[in-house]
């Protein structure tokens, strides 16, 4: 019986460590964006204040261009990275099985995965640099004239998107070779014996039984595409003129470059808004089959 | 058959264009940090003159703003404790949810397992503010507990799942035999699962040395910076120094290339097993 009592020994210490340095914090940033500089409650004024700044949405732009706002950049962002991830990433994974050196050339896709994001940016503005990258270096050799493509408004966000590939497809990659990995050869066999062609044995087959890897691959790259700070902040700084600007680096610039915990707060909050409803059923999902 | 060869070939020739695409900016990088910036300014593909030198890694490890020897160091400092206090704290925990009965534990685990999605920029105002009462801001220690805490959840989900595939029957017998809890925990169950915990390792280890955010909020005295947080500040004053900036990130990177080219099986278990069961 005594065994029992001393049972909650076990979850004490993670429980203080998430209460004091994850919940709490939680909490008082929502708190946080619901008050005032002052410390006044002012409810949802704050939201409808920061969401009005141009930094976070600035309809200007569709009449002139980037700068669109972070906000919007984020959705860019998940247009166009979030299909070309899943795409690429179930690409190279059925190309690379079985071919000869195809586990050489994985752990060479894969070392973009175990690169800090911080790196991964320098990477970034190191390949697209007017003189010495080899994007505007192809540019080049095919008659154009070559940019930094990063410091243009008009191309320095989209370069990092495209760019941003080369360091998360992989991710998407391991997850469907792994997932490949799973498919028992029979089906394949006992469909070749039916008849089908290898085009069809893919929709057919392979992509259904892939289902519970593609939405884990979609999931995380939403949240990856939405939390993206480092790569942005190492290879542009949000800029120029805040055109490659996204909601994570304008969340730090509000809180530690304009001491504004407040603006700063509501920006964490309506991110965090966006990863719950993202991520939660997948979440819920795998906890629940866990049991 | 002769057309089967053809698809074969092809499909060769596709999958090394591809290693070569990823492994071009790496080269890149590469050709850059052995150079001197004069030689590489019109693309590091030229090659009409070729002089290999150290010079840029001597530069960037005694970079006189943002010594990057310095910053090795302190990231180790944090690197370290910061995978082995979650590890073992989250697997204590992960152990109580798979085996131990009580009320309200299904939704204590999703609650945690919610945790996982929350993003950084969440906690950074009152993190910074907490650390800042508790004496803690710009030390390794505090930026450790930070790490520790938000290594918790994913680590304790992903050695729940692993505990529950264990067999029950021998905790089962050296319970009968008398032994407590812990001992069980620590005895028995713990020498089975260290290629688990070496997984939860490797991830937790790259996670906290490839972290930027949370070091770059709490961490602020020159001489105490990470490694990470060194990389931009070697960029140089007014021309980009790409030498010494691309011999930087190698340094960086050397930590986890290291890790992943010895544990690479534990690695990718890990990030399949806990996404994918």
């Amino acid at each position: 019986m005594r065994e029992r009592l001393l049972r909650p020994i076990f979850f004490v210490p993670a429980l203080v460590l998430l209460a004091a340095f994850v919940v709490y914090p939680v909490v008082n940033t929502v708190w946080l964006s619901f008050l005032s500089p002052k410390g006044d409650f002012v409810a949802l004024d704050n939201y409808a204040e920061v969401l009005s700044q141009p930094e976070m949405v600035d309809p200007r732009g569709f009449q002139r261009g980037f700068p669109y706002g972070a906000l919007i950049h984020n959705f860019m962002w998940l247009i166009i990275h979030l299909p070309l991830t899943v795409h690429l990433g179930l690409a190279l994974a059925v190309v690379l099985r079985g071919v000869r050196g195809g586990s050489v050339i994985k752990s060479i896709v894969f070392l973009g995965m175990v690169t800090p994001m911080i790196v991964g940016g320098i990477i970034l503005r190191f390949m697209f640099d007017g003189s010495i990258g080899i994007v505007p270096g192809i540019v080049r050799l095919l008659g154009g004239t070559p940019h930094t493509l990063t410091a243009y408004p008009e191309t320095a966000l989209l370069s990092l998107i495209l760019g941003s590939l080369w360091l998360w497809v992989p991710f998407g990659m391991v997850l469907y070779s792994a997932g490949l990995e799973t498919i028992p050869s029979e089906v394949y066999e006992a469909a070749m014996i039916d008849g089908a062609s290898p085009l069809s044995m893919f929709f057919r087959i392979t992509f259904p039984l892939l289902k519970p890897i593609t939405e884990v691959v979609v999931t995380m790259t939403f949240l990856w595409d939405l939390k993206i700070f480092d790569v942005v902040y190492a290879a542009t700084m949000g800029g120029p003129g805040g055109a490659s600007n996204v909601l994570a680096l304008q969340m730090y610039f509000y809180a530690f470059r304009e001491f504004n915990p407040n603006s700063a707060a509501v920006v964490a909050c309506v991110l965090m808004l966006l990863t719950t409803l993202v991520a939660a059923p997948m979440m819920i999902r795998s906890a629940r089959e866990a049991r | 058959m002769r057309r089967k060869a053809l698809t074969a070939l092809s499909r060769d020739a596709l999958a090394w264009i591809i290693g070569l695409v990823w492994i071009i900016p790496f080269l890149g990088v590469f050709m850059a940090s052995i150079r001197p910036l004069g030689e590489i300014i019109h693309g590091w593909w030229r090659f009409e003159s070729f002089t290999p030198t150290l010079r840029n890694f001597i530069g960037a490890w005694n970079h006189p703003a943002a010594p990057l020897s310095q910053g090795m160091v302190n990231s180790l400092k944090v690197a370290i404790p910061g995978t082995i206090v979650p590890l073992f704290v989250a697997a204590i925990a992960a152990y109580g949810f798979a085996r131990f009965r009580f009320s309200m534990k299904t939704y204590l685990f999703l609650t945690i397992v919610m945790l996982m999605t929350v993003p950084q920029q969440m906690i950074a105002v009152p993190i910074f503010r907490i650390m800042k009462n508790l004496g803690l801001v710009d030390t390794p220690f505090g930026l450790v507990l930070v790490h520790s805490a938000w290594g918790i959840p994913w680590i304790l989900f992903f050695m729940r799942n692993f505990f529950s595939t264990l067999p029950i029957e021998v905790e089962e017998a050296a319970r009968v035999d008398g032994a407590s809890d812990f001992r069980v925990f620590f005895q028995i169950v713990l020498p089975m699962c260290i290629p688990a915990l070496v997984s939860s390792a490797v991830l937790q280890f790259m996670w906290v040395w490839n972290d930027f955010f949370l070091a770059l909020i709490l961490i602020y005295s020159p001489e105490k910076l990470l490694a990470t947080q060194r990389i931009p500040l070697l960029r140089g004053m007014y021309h980009i120094d790409w030498g010494v900036l691309t011999a930087g990130t190698i340094i960086v990177m050397l930590a986890p290339i290291l890790v992943f080219a010895f544990l690479q099986r534990y690695y990718v278990k890990g990030m399949v097993g806990w996404v994918s069961k």
